[in-house]
């Protein structure tokens, strides 16, 4: 799976894309869901929830263990996935295209603080050695 | 803990299929290979497969065989009259704590087959050794690290594996439930570790890699030991070092029913059992909120608090389940709470198994 270019990525395996309303989608990464295994609950942050960049946000749980998602950019949480609520396993079959929440970012410039895919793959690759 | 991590001879066979390893007692073993809930899901349907050559089979031979497995072991080894009858035993400290929990299989007075944890196969060698000295006895123990074990497990586990080894066939169709009967070089037994029917098969450790690749041309599937921890989680059955150790009775720990009690027998860890007067005993759990117990978390009762030994996702159930340690006044249909992330969340107690032979067994 090839880590996609036009996202951005957190050191703790978020993924940010950013929509033409200037608010953002959040994710976890191909990488993450593999560590974590099958995925069988997700909590996402509450609709209206301010969050601080770098705030433990949602939970995701597998049937191994429960992961904590970081909020990747400050701002207010304006939707959820209610998808995911009933198919957790929607992460586990395609990462990119399963958003947990919607954030309406504070300073959109926060952004750039983001990695790109080649600096995200590389922290991937040299945790898997 | 051992400082090299070990392999069983299927490793370079679970590496090439792409499984997620992971160190199990001392073994680099298949998490899952690809995903843990289908594995699971195929075990209780269909038919799966687990490598657990990482257990050990533990041969004791000689005349005073029968008289060393009295002593040490908790359940009553006189019940074992029929050549290839099975027991699920715990051995006891002489405090009454697990040392382990095993199967013993008798063949005949002078030989047993022991299959022991792999976390465990060192401690259990070295114990048995120490009492078999002490006693002088003429009994011999052989680790039979020369052989591999199978479990396959599943309603259809049965006919694929005499399909994969017809030679067993003729012996093994009539074989009852906790039986087993050695044919040439492979013991085929009706034992498992998942609720479901099927076979743990022994065999030199060289037949392993062809009897595996039979039976997954025969459509099973390979199955990792996340699979078989959810599958024994629903089938109520407990994981040692997890759910008990040597500081824990088999009152405390759902095992009561394994125990010799009235025989006049005398065991290591018996004196101690019936003067125990035990404050908790283990119940299931299934979670009512969403979420997901974890083991060690804390159970709040209105009899006190108690802790989860093991937690997870039960596929079959789609729910949150969990064994776990409560005051002994705690019974099955109480409403408990448990800390779960910091949160309280709603739990029933139930009777385990929550779910056996590809049926849901709990109602909620």
């Amino acid at each position: 799976m090839t880590t996609p270019a036009h996202l951005k990525y957190a050191r703790s395996h978020e993924w940010v894309k950013q929509d033409a309303d200037g608010t953002v989608i959040v994710g976890i990464t191909h990488h993450a869901q593999e560590m974590l295994g099958d995925l069988v609950f997700v909590e996402a942050p509450v609709v209206g929830r301010k969050l601080k960049k770098g705030e433990e946000c949602a939970v995701v749980e597998s049937v191994k263990a429960a992961a904590d998602i970081y909020a990747p950019l400050s701002g207010e949480v304006v939707a959820v996935n209610a998808d995911l609520a009933d198919a957790p396993e929607k992460i586990n079959a395609d990462a990119y295209s399963s958003w947990i929440f919607r954030l309406k970012p504070d300073d959109i410039s926060e952004l750039s603080g983001l990695l790109d895919a080649a600096d995200y793959q590389k922290i991937t690759d040299q945790e898997k050695h | 803990m051992p400082t090299t991590i070990r392999e069983t001879t299927l490793h370079a066979v679970h590496t090439a299929m792409g499984a997620r390893m992971v160190d199990f007692g001392g073994w680099d073993m298949p998490l899952h290979y690809g995903s843990q809930i289908e594995e699971h899901h195929r075990v209780r349907r269909d038919c799966g497969m687990f490598d657990v050559s990482h257990m050990l089979a533990l041969d004791v031979s000689g005349d005073a065989s029968h008289a060393l497995l009295s002593r040490v072991l908790a359940n009553d080894v006189d019940r074992l009259k029929q050549p290839g009858k099975a027991l699920y035993t715990c051995m006891l400290n002489p405090d009454g704590g697990v040392l382990d929990d095993l199967i013993v299989y008798f063949f005949a007075n002078d030989h047993y087959r022991l299959v022991v944890n792999a976390g465990t196969a060192d401690k259990d060698v070295a114990w048995l050794t120490q009492q078999r000295d002490h006693h002088a006895a003429n009994v011999k123990l052989t680790a039979r690290r020369d052989l591999a074990l199978l479990a396959v497990q599943g309603p259809n586990a049965r006919a694929r594996v005499f399909q994969a080894l017809p030679d067993v066939h003729d012996a093994a169709e009539e074989l009852p439930p906790f039986h087993a009967i050695q044919v040439g070089e492979v013991m085929i037994a009706r034992t498992g570790y998942t609720g479901e029917d099927g076979f743990e098969v022994a065999l030199p450790a060289a037949r392993v890699s062809e009897l595996w690749q039979k039976l997954r041309e025969l459509g099973v599937t390979a199955a990792g030991l996340g699979a078989r921890d959810t599958l024994r989680l629903e089938a109520g059955m407990n994981l040692y070092g997890q759910d008990m150790d040597e500081s824990t009775t088999p009152f405390e720990t759902g095992l009561a029913w394994t125990l010799d009690l009235k025989s006049a027998r005398d065991f290591i860890g018996k004196a101690a059992l019936l003067n125990a007067r035990p404050l908790r005993h283990a119940l299931g759990l299934v979670l009512l909120d969403k979420g997901v117990m974890r083991s060690h978390q804390k159970v709040m009762t209105a009899h006190g608090n108690g802790e989860i030994t093991s937690g997870g996702f039960g596929p079959t159930l789609e729910r949150s389940i969990a064994l776990a340690r409560v005051p002994s006044a705690v019974q099955p249909g109480d409403e408990v709470a448990v800390e779960v992330r910091g949160k309280p969340l709603r739990a029933r107690v139930v009777k385990p198994p929550f779910a056996r032979n590809g049926k849901i067994m709990t109602v909620i």
